[in-house]
């Protein structure tokens, strides 16, 4: 870790989260928008991993623990629980959009969309 | 019976998680069993959560904290700060699990005739209780991250119920936007609680109340959590999806859905008042709240007009309902600095807005329900293709007639209390506020009264010769409703002392629900 700079994961997380947002705005296709909702996902994950680490101190996975201070595993857990939860969302978004491919025959979000006003 | 208010907070949130996994077992065996455990375990959270209420009451704010020697136990030994998850439950979200328990109740009555003939019914009914589990969650839990969690839980069950019946082609595309403003929502949710951690390395809303500093990174974790919670709740730039979403799923997931978007108004609420409290900015949110929340009630009303889909036509009322809270609330947070005003119309404001909360969760989902028997039929949602309903619909009538005055502010039904409330409070602040508010109420009566002429008046159409009141549980679900809003109506001081004034003071005072936590001496 020396030769990269502290700050680096979290210049990643939001490059991640602001490519993301303009998939998401711009992006007509369904599966490119759900692909936009997991690259947010990973950026925000990505954030809270960065947060855990502590210089000097041990990750809190080891039985067998060396000398030092160990960090809290708060912001792991954190991010196993998002992990988790963004699998359901995007299995039951790839659900949903299956069954709009059925019904219309297009994953164009322009032409599937029957709703307006 | 103490040990068991003891432990209630918790009972509350996981016998509808509990009963959720074992409607499928049970469901594959025999469906009137499946149905006995849905009503009795809904049913038994009703009393726990009124046992509950009453308990808080008298006591003030009850603690819990998961995992603990013994429930009020929040800091453990050794160390400086909670660390366990800890459910805080005070007067604001005790009045939401009273309305969220009613309404998930009748939703449920609702649906034992209004999904009869879709299949897949077992796992209809597990995705209404695990919805039930995550609403409870959002309005119990005293750490941020479980916030996160509930939110979860309570958006991938209710979109999957709006895409339940897949055989149309409306409810996919409704419950894909719903899907994806709900995870877009809960990013930016996440986004803030990993800003919050980073500074403070907290996460109990209570402890870190005591320590926020409103730092540059604070502020953009407001924004963060205002811009979700607000975009999940429907105010006006962030709506769009919000009549798509709601006019297509089952009426009686509309009416749990409603109360869905209570519970991140709550949420909101909280961060606002309890988390920030005293350190916020509070004149530049409130205003925000304010200036969004006409947007709101005029947006919404002023769509509504050009509906011809019932379900769409009531989803648009909703929005602009909700502005009267956010209207209601925001004076409120606009004074709380200072503490005159806070006495001469700010409590009032907030009473207001909180009131209303109260009142549109019985008529809302009371005319969601009425839309839904409509649907039920007549199989068209289209306004223009009904006619002369009253003729063989007559309890629907009169509980569609009761939701449209008590919707449209007429003295005395309920919904009057709380208009007038805010109507007199908001008027002290800017006079403004109360001019768009009345004229708003107005264009509803007006959209409300044509609805009601196109579907139950005139003669008796041809097609609609054969059509029969709608089934028993479909009734006794409104009337569970119509009867809130009778209770309401007639003792409306009752309910202000009881649970209103309450709630309005639990958010204007961060103090109890900090030291419930910390434990310092009030």
């Amino acid at each position: 870790m020396e030769h990269i700079p502290l700050n680096f994961p979290f210049l990643a997380a939001a490059l991640l989260v602001g490519i993301s947002f303009y998939i998401i705005i711009f992006k007509k296709n369904l599966i490119k928008l759900i692909m936009g909702i997991a690259m947010m996902a990973s950026g925000v994950n990505l954030f809270l991993v960065a947060l855990g680490y502590r210089a000097g101190g041990n990750a809190p996975i080891y039985t067998d623990v060396p000398e030092g201070p160990m960090v809290l595993p708060v912001p792991q857990a954190l991010t196993l629980t998002s992990i988790v939860i963004n699998v359901a969302v995007l299995a039951l978004m790839l659900t949903i959009v299956i069954h709009i491919y059925r019904h219309t025959g297009s994953l164009d979000s322009e032409k599937s969309r029957k709703m307006k006003g | 019976m103490a040990a068991l208010i003891a432990q209630s907070p918790i009972l509350i949130i996981a016998i509808p998680l509990a009963a959720a996994f074992l409607t499928l077992p049970i469901g594959m065996a025999s469906k009137k069993a499946r149905n006995a455990l849905v009503i009795v375990s809904l049913t038994f959270v009703v009393f726990l959560v009124f046992a509950l209420a009453r308990d808080i009451s008298i006591n003030g704010i009850h603690v819990y904290t998961l995992g603990a020697t013994s429930p009020d136990l929040t800091i453990p030994k050794g160390f400086m700060v909670p660390v366990r998850i800890i459910l805080e439950v005070d007067g604001m979200s005790m009045l939401m699990a009273i309305i969220w328990s009613i309404v998930s109740l009748a939703a449920a009555i609702y649906s034992l005739s209004h999904i009869a003939n879709e299949t897949g019914q077992n796992r209809f009914y597990t995705l209404l209780l695990l919805m039930v589990t995550g609403g409870f969650g959002m309005m119990f839990t005293g750490d941020l991250f479980n916030l996160f969690v509930f939110l979860e839980i309570a958006s991938i069950s209710g979109a999957a119920l709006i895409a339940f019946r897949t055989r149309f082609a409306d409810t996919q595309e409704g419950g894909f936007k719903y899907i994806v403003v709900s995870a877009i929502a809960s990013l930016m949710v996440l986004f803030a609680i990993g800003l919050l951690y980073s500074q403070y390395n907290l996460l109990n809303i209570g402890a870190l109340a005591q320590v926020i500093q409103y730092t540059t990174l604070d502020k953009i974790a407001l924004a963060l959590l205002l811009i979700a919670f607000t975009m999940k709740a429907g105010m006006v730039p962030l709506h769009l999806w919000f009549p798509d979403a709601y006019s297509v799923a089952p009426a009686s997931i509309t009416g749990m859905l409603v109360i869905t978007s209570h519970a991140c108004m709550y949420a909101a609420f909280r961060v606002c008042f309890t988390l920030y409290g005293g350190m916020l900015d509070a004149p530049v949110v409130g205003w925000i709240l304010i200036v969004f929340g006409i947007l709101s009630m005029f947006v919404g009303v002023t769509m509504a007009i050009f509906q011809k889909d019932v379900m769409r036509f009531m989803s648009y009322h909703a929005i602009s309902q909700l502005g009267y809270m956010w209207i209601g609330v925001g004076v409120g947070l606009a004074v709380l600095g200072n503490a005159d005003l806070v006495a001469t119309y700010g409590r009032d404001a907030i009473s207001g807005g909180v009131f209303h909360i109260l009142n549109h969760a019985m008529y809302k989902p009371l005319l969601f329900f009425t839309g839904g028997a409509l649907f039920h039929c007549t199989g068209t949602r289209d306004l223009t293709k009904m006619g002369g309903l009253a003729h063989k619909l007559k309890w629907t009538t009169v509980l569609y007639i009761i939701g449209t005055l008590s919707i449209s502010g007429i003295p005395p039904l309920n919904g009057f209390s709380s208009k007038i409330l805010i109507y007199e409070s908001v008027y002290q602040f800017h006079p403004i506020l109360t001019i768009t508010g009345i004229i708003v109420s107005i264009l509803t009566l007006a959209s409300f009264t044509k609805a009601f002429h196109s579907a139950f008046m005139g003669a008796e159409l041809p097609e609609y010769k054969k059509v029969k009141e709608v089934p028993r549980s479909m009734i006794i679900a409104m009337v569970i409703l119509a009867a809130g809003i009778v209770f309401i109506t007639l003792f409306p001081s009752l309910i202000v002392n009881w649970t209103i004034h309450p709630a309005a003071d639990a958010l204007i005072d961060q103090g109890p629900y900090i030291n419930a936590v910390t434990g310092a001496i009030p």
